[in-house]
Order: C-alpha cells, then sequence, then structure tokens
C-alpha cells in the first residue's frame, strides 16, 4: 500500500500539490458560487484562451528550468506572427492558399529560432544574467516591431486561418489541440531526453554539469531556441485567434507566464519543475478568470486574485516546510 | 549574566586557570544525541585543538561556546569566572570570544577596512560611517598580524589567503580572548600555511587563546599543546600534543586501528595506457613526462598550488596544453574539451565535490548516469527502468549506502557521496581514472573504504591517477609517486624503496 | 587614481561612452550640444533617475521588485483621491502622502519575502499583478484630469537665457529627482544602514552570522524603493499632468535595464547611485541624439535595445577590459 502511494507520490512529484489543491478550491467555491460555473460553456470558453498564455508559458518553463529566463517571449511571438503576415500579404492576402500558411509558419518558427538562438549564444558564451540579455533582447524587438508596423496592426487573411483560430475537430478546439500537443511535446522532452535531463542538471550547477562532459553551452543555446520556436507557435495561433498581428499583443501575458510557472511549482532558482503541474496552474488560472466573469468581474479582478493565488500558495508553501521541520524537530 | 564582571578577566588570566571551562554539556537535535556530557577547557593564550571525524560533535560544541546553540538543562559553562548556563551570541562576542568560520563570513564586494571594522565601525545603531575611524582600526589590526594590504580595495580583489588573514584580523578587532578557527588551512598552500600558523603562535604569545579545528593533523601536532579528541558526541580525552603521533590521533578519533600497508607492486609487464610526454602550459606545468600503465596507480603528491589540477585537468581536455603530447593505448590525443576525453575513456574526480563534482540538490540516481546518458537510452529517450538498474546496479558493486534512488545527493554523508562520484565515472567505463584528492571531506574511518575500491579498480585493470596533498595516502596506495612543485616533476618514487618521512621531508620541505 | 578608475570601473566605461556618444551627437545634429538641450535630458529623465536609485538600493540588498511601477500607479491614484478628501492640499502634503503610499505597498513586499520566505522576483510578481489588476478594477481604466493646480503647474525655479538663444530652465522635477539622488547616496554610502545593505546583498549569510537585522534590511531596502516609487509617481503625475492608470506599466523593466547597464548586480551587493543615473542617461542620450537626427521614434527603441544587449555582451567580458586606458586587474584571483 505504501509502496503503490510512494510510486503515485514520485509520479506526480511534490510540485502536484499546490495548483492540485487551487484546482480543487476553484472548482469548489465557484461550482457552489455560480450554478452556471460547470457547464460546457465554461469549459469552452476555457479551452479557447488556455493555448495562447498556455503556450507562451511553455516558452518561459525551459529557461527558467535552466535558472534563467526569457522575457522577450511576447515580442519574439509578436515578430513571428508579423512574419507570417507578411508571406500572407505579399501572396494574395486574403486568397492566399494553405501552403503560403505552412510557409510562413515555417518563417515564423525560423524567426522565433533566431531570437532565442542569439540569446542563447550570448547567455551560453558570457555568462550574462539571462534577464538582462532577454530584457535588452526584448526592447530590441519591441522596438523592431513598432518600426516595421508603425505601431499599427495588419489584417487580412484568408478564412482558414480564423477557421484555424476558432474552429474545433471533433468538438475540441483547434488551439487547445496544438497546445495540448505541445504540452505532451515538452513533457516528453524534460522527461525523457538528455536536453531535458541536461536542462535541469544546468538549473542546478552549471559548472558540475559541464564537468560531467555535458555540453552545457549547446544545450542553453538550445533550451533558448525551442523557447522561441514555442513563441513563434504562440504567435501563430494568436494571429489566427485575432486574424490580425499588432505589436503588443499578449503583453500582458509576460509576468503572468512567470506566475504560471511558480504556481506550478518550478523552482525560481532552475533545476526542478515539471509540465504537467504547470499545465495544471495554467487551467486553474483560466477557471478563476471564468468563474469570476461568471459573477461579474472583469479581467483586472482576474489578474489581482491570480497574484493573490500565487501569494496564498506560497505561503501555504511555508506553513507546510515549517510543519516539516518542526515534525523532525520533535524527532518521531 | 551582570555587566559589573565585565572587567575582571585581567586578574583571571593566570595558567593554571583555565579561560573557558564547560562541564555537563548535552545537545540533542530531535532524537538525536549530538553531544553527550561532554566537558572541555581552554587555558589563556594556550592553542588547543579539537579534534574528531565530521560529525563527531565539533562544530555542535563551537556553536554552544559561541551562543549559537542552547545546551540541555545542567549545562556549565565558566568563561572568566563567570558561570553561564548558556552563552548568547552577544555575550560571547562582547566577553571576546570570536569564531573564523570555514567559510570566512566575509563580504567580498566591500572593502578589506570595511571586512575587519565591520562590527565595530558598521554594527549597532543606524548612524553615519565613521570611514577615518574604519580605516585606522583596519590598518591597527593588519599591524598586529605584521601584514600590510590596501584597506580601500575591495576585498575581492585579495586571493583566500589574505581573504583569511582579513578574518583573523577582524576577529582581533573585539578584543579577542579566545578565538576558534574551524579549518582556517582547508585552501591554503604551504607558505600560506605557515605564515598562518606562525600567526596564530603570536597570538597565543600576546595571550589570545586560539581553538584550532583541523583535518590536517600534521599541522595540529606542530601547533598546538593540547588536543581534545571527540568520537560521536562523546568527550574521548584530552591529550599534550608532545609525544602524540598522527596514526595515534586517528586512532582515538574513529576507534579503529589501522594497520597501514604499503599496497605497491610491480606493473611493468602491463601495457602503457597513458602516456604524456613534455606536456608544457606555462604558469601552470611544465615539461610533464609519465606513463600509466594498465592496473598501475601513479600517485601525484605535493603542495597546494604546485599544478596538480591544472595538470589532470589538462589530461581530461578542460585545459589546453601548449605543447608536449598525451598518448591513450599508444595514440596520440588531442581533446577540444572534455566530451572528447571521456569518450577516449579518460574520467576525472574532481577534488571539489560540492561544486564541480556532484550536483548537490539533484537526485543520488540522476548524479550517478549524468556521464553515461547513452547507457539508459531506449529508442533515442532516457528509460527510467534502465536507470534504475544501471544505478541500483552501482550502489550495490560500490557498497553506498543510500535510502531512496531519488533522495538528493546532498543527504548523502562525505564517504556515500565520494562513492557515488566513482561510480559515475566507472559508468563511463574509463580506461584511466583521475582521482584528484578524493578524501577531502571524507571522515578518516571512511577512507579506507574509498582505497579499498581503488585498489580492486587497479586489481581489474583500470589505470588510475591518485592525487591527494597529504603524502601517506598515496604512499600508501599508489605504486609509484611522483613529486610535483612548481609545475614541474621534481621526484619519482617507489614506495616499496621509499621510507614515507623522506618523501615527506622532500614535499613538505 | 589608477585604482580609483579600477574599482569604479563600470562608471567610467558608462562615462566614456557617454562621451563618445555625444561627441558624434554633436556633429551630426546642430541641437544636441547645447546646454538647454542638457537641462531638457535632466527634465525628461528626472522620473526615471528617481525610480532607478530606488530600485538599485533593492538591487544592492540582494532583492529584485517588478511591482514598484505599478505601486507608482497606484500612488498616483490614491494621493490623487486622497488630496481631493483634504480639499486639494500643496506640495508638502502630496509629497507626504505620496511618499507614504508608497513606502506602505513597498513594505508589503518586504512583509511578504520576509515573513514567508517568499523569493523576492516571485513575491513582486504577484504584487504587480495585485496592484495593477485591482487598480484598473477599481478605476475601470478611467484616467485623471482634474488634478489640482499646484500640481499640474510647471514649477520653474530657476531659468535662463543663453548666449546661443537656448534657454536653461531648472524644473521642480529635476530638484526633487537630485534630492531623491543626494538621499540614496548618502544612505548607501554614508550611513551604517547602507553599508549593511550591502553587506546583506553580499553575504546574507555571513551578514546573519554578524547579527544584522535581516527584517529590518527587507524592509528599508523596499520601503526606500516604495517611498522612490511614490515620489517619483506623483512628479510622473506632474509632469504629464493627468494620471493614467497603465502610464507606468512596463516601465519597471526598462529602469531595471538602465539600472543593471549601471553596474548593479542581479544577486546582490554591488551597484553605485553614480553608476545607476549614467545607466538611466545613456539610454535618454541616446534617446535624445536619435529623436534630434530626425530617426524614427519607432526605430530608435530598437537601437537602444540593440545597444543595451550588445552593452551587456561586452560588459560580461567585462566593458572595462576593452578599453585600453583601464589597464588589467591587479592582484585578485
Amino acid at each position: 500500500m505504501t509502496i503503490i502511494f510512494e510510486r503515485i507520490k514520485t509520479a506526480i512529484g511534490p510540485e502536484m500539490a499546490g495548483p492540485g489543491l487551487a484546482f480543487v478550491a476553484v472548482v469548489l467555491v465557484f461550482g457552489i458560487a455560480s450554478p452556471q460555473f460547470l457547464s460546457a460553456a465554461t469549459f469552452g470558453s476555457v479551452a479557447f484562451q488556455l493555448p495562447e498564455l498556455g503556450l507562451l508559458t511553455l516558452a518561459m518553463l525551459l529557461p527558467i528550468l535552466t535558472g534563467g529566463l526569457n522575457l522577450a517571449i511576447t515580442f519574439t511571438a509578436n515578430l513571428a506572427g508579423l512574419t507570417l503576415a507578411w508571406v500572407l500579404k505579399a501572396n494574395g492576402g486574403a486568397d492566399a492558399g494553405f501552403d503560403i500558411f505552412l510557409v510562413g509558419s515555417l518563417l515564423a518558427v525560423m524567426v522565433g529560432a533566431a531570437s532565442g538562438i542569439v540569446m542563447g549564444l550570448v547567455i551560453a558564451f558570457t555568462r550574462a544574467h539571462p534577464i538582462l540579455v532577454s530584457l535588452s533582447m526584448m526592447i530590441f524587438l519591441r522596438g523592431l516591431g513598432e518600426f516595421l508596423t508603425r505601431g499599427g496592426d495588419i489584417s487580412g487573411f484568408p478564412a482558414f486561418v480564423g477557421v484555424i483560430g476558432h474552429g474545433s475537430v471533433a468538438g475540441i478546439p483547434v488551439p487547445l489541440i496544438v497546445f495540448v500537443v505541445c504540452v505532451l511535446a515538452w513533457h516528453l522532452l524534460l522527461g525523457r531526453t538528455k536536453l531535458g535531463f541536461n536542462t535541469y542538471m544546468i538549473g542546478s550547477n552549471l559548472d558540475a554539469t559541464r564537468y560531467s562532459g555535458i555540453n552545457t553551452r549547446k544545450a542553453i543555446v538550445l533550451v533558448y531556441t525551442l523557447s522561441g520556436i514555442m513563441c513563434a507557435i504562440a504567435g501563430i495561433i494568436m494571429l489566427a485567434r485575432f486574424n490580425s498581428v499588432r505589436i503588443g499583443h499578449g503583453e500582458s501575458y509576460l509576468l503572468i507566464t512567470v506566475l504560471a510557472c511558480f504556481l506550478g511549482g518550478v523552482n525560481p532558482f532552475g533545476g526542478f519543475g515539471r509540465v504537467i503541474p504547470v499545465f495544471v496552474a495554467l487551467v486553474v488560472l483560466q477557471l478563476l478568470s471564468s468563474g469570476l466573469n461568471l459573477v461579474g468581474a472583469n479581467q483586472h479582478l482576474a489578474t489581482a486574485v491570480w497574484g493573490i493565488l500565487l501569494v496564498g500558495v506560497m505561503i501555504l508553501r511555508w506553513v507546510v516546510s515549517r510543519i516539516k521541520i518542526s515534525i523532525v524537530r520533535r524527532g518521531s | 549574566m551582570g555587566l559589573d564582571s565585565m572587567h575582571q578577566s585581567a586578574s583571571a588570566a593566570s595558567t593554571d586557570k583555565p579561560l573557558l571551562s564547560l562541564r555537563n554539556i548535552n545537545m540533542n537535535f530531535g532524537g538525536v544525541k549530538a553531544l553527550k556530557n561532554v566537558s572541555f577547557d581552554v587555558r589563556p593564550g594556550e592553542v588547543h585543538c579539537l579534534a574528531g571525524e565530521n560529525g563527531c560533535g565539533k562544530s555542535t560544541l563551537i556553536k554552544v561556546i559561541t551562543g549559537v546553540y542552547r545546551p540541555a538543562e545542567g549545562a556549565v559553562i565558566e568563561y572568566e569566572g563567570e558561570t553561564y548556563s548558556h552563552m548568547s551570541p552577544v555575550t560571547a562576542q562582547d566577553r571576546g570570544i570570536q569564531v573564523i568560520w570555514q567559510d570566512l563570513a566575509l563580504f567580498p564586494e566591500m572593502t578589506v577596512a570595511e571586512n575587519i571594522a565591520f562590527h565595530e565601525v558598521l554594527g549597532g545603531w543606524p548612524r553615519l560611517v565613521d570611514y577615518g575611524r574604519m580605516r585606522r582600526i583596519a590598518v591597527d589590526a593588519l599591524a598586529r598580524l605584521g601584514v600590510t594590504l590596501d584597506v580601500d580595495l575591495p576585498l575581492k580583489e585579495y586571493a583566500i589567503a589574505q581573504r583569511q588573514i582579513v578574518a583573523i584580523a577582524r576577529a582581533l578587532v573585539g578584543e579577542a580572548k579566545l578565538v576558534f578557527m574551524d579549518e582556517p588551512t582547508a585552501s591554503l598552500t604551504q607558505s600560506e600555511t605557515d605564515h598562518l600558523l606562525e600567526i596564530v603562535r603570536s597570538l597565543s604569545a600576546s595571550g589570545v587563546a586560539v581553538v584550532f579545528v583541523s583535518h590536517r593533523l600534521a599541522e595540529v601536532l606542530e601547533i598546538s599543546s593540547r588536543i581534545t579528541v571527540l568520537r560521536d558526541g562523546a568527550l574521548v580525552g584530552v591529550y599534550p600534543a608532545a609525544g602524540m603521533t598522527q596514526s595515534k590521533i586517528t586512532e582515538l578519533m574513529t576507534g579503529k586501528t589501522f594497520d597501514q600497508h604499503v599496497r605497491a607492486r610491480p606493473r611493468d609487464d602491463q601495457p602503457v595506457v597513458l602516456d604524456v610526454r613534455g606536456l608544457t602550459r606555462p604558469g601552470q606545468f611544465e615539461d610533464i613526462s609519465l606513463t600509466v600503465r594498465r592496473g598501475e596507480t601513479v600517485g601525484i603528491t605535493g603542495l597546494l598550488g604546485a599544478g596538480r589540477t591544472e595538470l589532470a585537468l589538462a589530461l581530461f581536455g578542460m585545459l589546453k596544453p601548449v605543447s608536449g603530447t598525451i598518448s591513450i593505448d599508444g595514440r596520440e590525443v588531442r581533446f577540444g574539451s572534455n566530451r572528447e576525453a571521456i569518450a577516449a575513456g579518460v574520467a576525472y574526480l574532481s577534488e571539489d565535490r560540492l561544486s564541480l563534482g556532484l550536483i548537490q540538490p539533484q537526485p543520488i540516481a540522476d548524479n550517478l548516469v549524468i556521464a553515461s546518458l547513452r547507457k539508459i537510452l531506449s529508442g533515442g529517450l532516457l528509460s527510467e527502468d534502465r536507470k534504475r538498474s544501471l544505478v541500483s546496479r552501482w550502489i550495490a558493486d560500490l557498497g553506498v549506502k543510500i535510502g531512496h534512488q531519488a533522495d538528493a545527493i546532498s543527504t548523502l554523508s562525505g564517504g556515500n557521496q565520494q562513492r557515488v562520484a566513482i561510480a559515475k565515472w566507472l559508468a563511463t567505463d574509463p580506461k584511466l581514472l583521475i582521482l584528484d584528492s578524493p578524501t577531502v571531506g571524507v571522515d578518516v574511518g571512511a577512507r579506507a573504504g574509498i582505497f579499498d575500491i581503488v585498489a580492486k579498480l587497479a586489481e581489474s585493470g583500470l589505470a588510475i591517477i591518485l592525487i591527494s596533498d597529504e603524502v601517506p595516502e598515496v604512499y600508501f596506495n599508489a605504486d609509484r609517486v611522483l613529486h610535483m612543485a612548481q609545475g614541474r616533476i621534481v621526484g619519482t618514487y617507489d614506495p616499496r624503496q621509499s621510507r614515507l618521512e623522506e618523501i615527506e621531508a622532500a614535499v613538505y620541505a | 587614481m589608477h585604482s580609483l578608475i579600477r574599482t569604479h570601473a563600470t562608471e567610467f566605461s558608462l562615462l566614456a561612452v557617454i562621451v563618445v556618444i555625444s561627441t558624434v551627437l554633436s556633429f551630426a545634429t546642430a541641437n544636441f550640444f547645447t546646454l538647454g538641450n542638457a537641462f531638457d535630458l535632466l527634465n525628461i529623465s528626472a522620473v526615471n533617475i528617481i525610480f532607478a536609485v530606488g530600485l538599485l538600493v533593492v538591487l544592492i540588498a540582494g532583492g529584485i521588485d517588478i511591482s514598484f511601477a505599478v505601486a507608482a500607479s497606484v500612488v498616483q491614484y490614491g494621493t490623487a483621491i486622497a488630496l481631493g478628501w483634504i480639499g486639494g492640499g500643496g506640495w508638502v502634503s502630496g509629497l507626504l502622502i505620496a511618499g507614504s503610499l508608497g513606502v506602505l505597498l513597498g513594505c508589503f513586499n518586504a512583509f511578504l519575502i520576509h515573513r514567508f520566505r517568499i523569493i523576492s522576483i516571485v513575491a513582486t510578481i504577484s504584487t504587480f499583478n495585485i496592484y495593477f489588476g485591482l487598480l484598473m478594477f477599481f478605476t475601470r481604466g478611467v484616467s485623471i484630469y482634474d488634478l489640482p493646480d499646484w500640481l499640474t503647474d510647471r514649477v520653474i525655479l530657476f531659468e535662463r537665457e543663453m548666449p546661443d538663444g537656448t534657454w536653461i530652465e531648472i524644473t521642480l522635477p529635476v530638484l526633487v529627482m537630485i534630492v531623491c539622488v543626494v538621499a540614496t547616496w548618502t544612505l548607501i554610502t554614508r550611513t551604517t544602514i547602507g553599508r549593511q545593505l550591502y553587506a546583506f546583498g553580499d553575504n546574507p549569510e555571513g551578514a546573519r552570522r554578524f547579527g544584522i537585522n535581516i527584517g529590518a534590511m527587507q524592509f528599508i531596502a523596499f520601503g526606500w524603493l516604495g517611498l522612490m516609487a511614490g515620489i517619483g509617481g506623483l512628479i510622473q503625475a506632474h509632469y504629464a499632468q493627468e494620471v493614467v492608470p497603465n502610464a507606468l506599466y512596463g516601465r519597471e523593466l526598462d529602469v531595471l535595464a538602465a539600472v543593471v547597464l549601471g553596474g548593479a548586480r542581479l544577486g546582490g551587493g554591488k551597484g553605485t547611485v553614480l553608476g545607476c543615473v549614467l545607466g538611466v542617461l545613456l539610454i535618454s542620450i541616446t534617446q535624445n541624439g536619435l529623436n534630434l537626427m530626425g530617426v524614427s521614434p519607432f526605430a530608435f527603441k530598437m537601437i537602444i535595445g540593440a545597444i543595451i544587449l550588445i552593452a551587456i555582451t561586452l560588459s560580461n567580458t567585462r566593458i572595462e577590459r576593452l578599453l585600453p586606458f583601464v589597464g588589467q586587474r591587479g592582484t585578485g584571483r
């Protein structure tokens, strides 16, 4: 019995406690407060809103695990979206074919990757602080994007782009499918690949990892490149959802992605954290905002409640660690 | 504890009456008894050594004396004729008890003067900083030690030896009467150590009592007048240093007798695994030529700063030699990185287990497989099952005592951590294993176990380079001993033909 | 002198870069190298410098604060409302109210960090969302234009026409900025509290063993940043002559970049007021110069981002090493 319990505990991981509890609490509170909460409509709205923030959070997750941060995620996503928008505009605009979309998406991914590669190279080779490198990359990309678009938006895409943003396959929204595939990919990457393994090790101690024969520079460059690619995917989904591209779109998600990672039990110094708890944390955040919507509050209140939730979970972790210490002290 | 007794000290400083005397010290953490009815006393102006293995209660005792911990009921602490049931950190400092922690607790970004005069000038209630007074205090304290440093430079501009001196100077500012030094020589070179011991002697001559904690027993015997030995939280005894030997102290510390014998045996018939010719990296090592045969253990000894670690890093592909050649199994190699060295069969166990050897917060299992990930791949992905079985096998092979494979490696003792570190490298199927100071931070009792593993590995055909600054370690465990000084190999010894004292005399000369 | 250059390498490097950029700009544009423009620059940079010296104190103490800019917005609103209650007020009551509100918000961060051992970036990202979310919720995003006259009237303390026809002006924001800079400099270099902040940021464990009051350090550092954020917020409202709830949103990262460019270290123990001010000025000067050169405002943000990226890349191979006059580092390892 205890063995099974141990197995479950190691499979889920200690990170799950915070978001798991929050999930139960949110479902209970809003389920009681509003009869419409536990309905298909709520889950539909969550399903459509989750992917954008979710994809950006995945992009943030890898750098945090290495002990860094990528503050350029939102503008990398914008620039990737811009790339796709241009390719579509230059090849017939509303009449562009699906093949053009694919080519544009590929270019968008390459733009995202390029932003990641530059940051990765600077961080890996100069060992400058990732917050600074990505912050200056963010300022640069924002400037570049605003320069290219003159602050306006680009729209007028073929009809199928809207389907990607709003359509469903077998009742499941397309963006959600994309997101879930990405979550699984990240789960596999972190749990089962050498790069994932190295990501955790670098997050805990870069030098010791290098002494163990790991190519830490390559790993860091790859981590930021993958982060950039994930931003590009988020940028494409954002383009499809809004049927337009605008620099600064999704800017407010930036710090929310960091919040979601911390809520999901990711260690702010790196080395520890899993994808699934972060996924649950994201669901909790969206449920919260949908629930608050139902009881008549707006997104701004939801943002504040997200902040309060993170503080609450951190205080809870503190309380638990205090209890653990006192148990050890009592010597049981 | 009244303030009126503050001025009794002068009369109390006679040699027969102890400065500090502890009786009935018991200390419990949870169910664990860290100190069992310990007594301890220090006479004014003496150099007293506190000896014992890791976890014997040395640092707990220091923390009781300095007021960090509060001992159980019944404790009696007498200091300068005053009796206390426990100390507080403020009382201890006010009464002239100072500790120089192993990590020094200094502030590298701040100036030397600020570091030395921190407590005097920067502590206490908020006020303006008196930079003039601060500088004077710092210069005076350094002058007492016979040292001159630029007190306005940030401390980070100075090397570890000078930082040690700054820490001592800081302890002296507070009118110290009793100074604890926790492993002060751990990262000093021999000449720096000599200078430090000189300072300790002059402190003692000026009436300051020094309690010295060091794992270097030679030093302990040289500097101290009395030795208190602790084992498993209990007092073993107090002994005069005169007439003590290193092996006797070791016996008292561990409660075991070690019959150390020379393990060297001829390996000349075996093929050469590593052949180094004229390897040079100016300023670090020069004109190094050596061979290591299959199953042979070559010991490299020499003082800190002799270039041993740099040579090892060059063999491991992490430093590029400027000239000379390295051949493995007769083929010349040039490593662009340590990955190439590992692929060629070289493994390097770092001297710095805490920050370079192992990834302390991460699981035991992950630390063990990190260098041989390709072995646990299955279909291109890491296999949890393969990892578990690989780890289980090595844990059993090397007799590592662990709770759970997923526990952080930092939960293990030094000896067990080192076994995992060795297993990590053995898992890469090396031909040559370089062990750089493998017993640092490992209990005396557990060291023998590490060397048994080394002997078994050599027996199975592994070529081993054993680096240590403790001459007896290489003397007893290597087939050949090379002496490095100032980046060069200056002597070669065969333990079967040379006496230990002969090599020690050469190394410590 | 040589050791002064070595220990203040970042400041000298920044100064050198500013001189080079200024020289180039003064050739490229007619108006750059005038006193009038220099004072203009100070006016424009005042609010950012006030924020920057506040953030510097938190960085020195080993923390980071993401929430100060939105906290400043909260202060603007709170002050505007409180001034309405007391029937208008004046500069003294305005600064008092804004400062106290700022300190309160800063201390809330310190409370979370110290009481519950929450890491500063986690705590302040939470409060960033709490402050901003609540502000937008309660104000419904509505700006306040109806501010007291004393707050919106430009206060010129000194003005004079220069021979070249430009006006030099010292306005109230510049005076407040100078007071904040001098006060911060005094705090961190001349008082024992300031040196304890450095020590705490440099080696928290060592500081603890020395009996430094860790809780006090957190409250002082975050409280000081709160004070600066409050004052900066009021000055920004004065400068903009309106209170817009999201006007300062995103400012935190720009200021952070400038402060770190000025040599402060994420992780604590390092940073000077001079470097911090130079960091802000470098960015303002570049922006101003590009503006005068007629470069599109959309482009110069990009150029500034690139400059910071390059500067950070170079400074981590250490800017000072690339400059010939600094020489090699001394005896250190």
